[in-house]
């Protein structure tokens, strides 16, 4: 599985996914500055966690802007595999590749520790290795996590089966308790909670390791 | 010309900041502020003199990236 990792100024989990992704299918990805305009040809596009552009305007405003995007929506429009992790959900909402907003945590603070989180759907090549209705212990870092979309985006969410995971303990306000969400082709994933930072149990959790083996089987 | 964009959560987005500035409001003593919205407030300065180009350029900011027209509202006024 060929991969490529865009590094946005104030991105910070893209070397952890980078190491994710090279520890479980033993291929380096590849770093794409924000500011190229053209990726290589990957089978996976990763857009990392962190705080680009220092989360002025609105969290993922200015990186859902920049040069490389433009190749990003085009690549994911055609149904390309692309994940979006934290700072890299904001990104897929702010671009409209997925739809709602994430809004400031419904409690103000930053939360940052391990969360419960219910597969919801397991039938996409991000998650297959999971099965529906497994709990697994994935960190969230977040102050922005708080998903918000309007009650006919929600239920048809819901109805054509786009929710990935949601949370046990809901940390932030998200309504339906949502952590992540496909697109409708489930071909685009974006998820506040970090996978990258569970594949092993010298960090605590390896229950995010499946997320990497299954994009490894599919792609 | 200058422009000024407010940018505020639509109706019916809950706005937690807004609910602890009202919430701390009301513990210094301001008794009946019955509600805070909370937004954004931008000042541009434009080369253009024209108003309705202006204006026409503000909106496709504000679309473009000022707001999340998904959550939020804008409310451009141009001042020349």
């Amino acid at each position: 599985m060929k991969s490529a990792v865009i590094v946005f100024p104030g991105s910070n989990c893209d070397r952890d996914v980078a190491v994710a992704l090279e520890q479980v299918s033993g291929q380096k990805p590849t770093m794409v500055w924000h500011g190229d305009s053209a990726l290589p040809e990957v089978d996976l596009v990763v857009l990392p966690g962190g705080f680009s552009f220092g989360d002025y305007l609105r969290s993922g405003a200015m990186a859902g802007r920049s040069p490389i995007m433009k190749d990003v929506v085009d690549r994911a429009h055609k149904g390309k595999p692309t994940l979006g992790i934290c700072n890299g959900f904001q990104i897929l909402t702010e671009t409209g590749l997925l739809p709602g907003a994430l809004m400031r945590n419904a409690g103000l603070k930053f939360v940052c520790r391990s969360v419960t989180l219910k597969v919801e759907h397991a039938n996409s090549a991000f998650t297959n290795a999971y099965t529906n209705g497994d709990l697994i212990d994935i960190p969230v870092a977040h102050h922005d996590g708080n998903y918000f979309a309007d009650a006919d985006t929600l239920s048809a969410l819901e109805d054509n089966g786009q929710v990935a995971f949601r949370y046990q303990d809901n940390p932030n306000g998200s309504l339906n308790d949502i952590a992540g969400i496909y697109n409708e082709s489930r071909s685009v994933l974006g998820l506040m909670p970090h996978p990258e930072r569970a594949i092993g149990d010298e960090l605590g959790s390896s229950d995010g390791r499946k997320m990497f083996e299954s994009l490894i089987a599919n792609l | 010309m200058k422009a000024k964009v407010h940018v505020t959560l639509k109706n019916g987005v809950l706005d937690p900041q807004g609910k602890a500035i009202q919430h701390t409001l009301s513990s210094l003593g301001f008794d009946g502020v019955n509600g805070v919205r909370q937004g954004k407030f931008l000042e541009l300065d434009l080369d253009e003199t024209d108003a309705a180009k202006a204006e026409a350029a503000l909106v496709e900011m504000c679309e473009k990236l000022l707001a999340n027209t998904v959550i939020e509202d804008y409310d451009i006024e141009l001042i020349s």
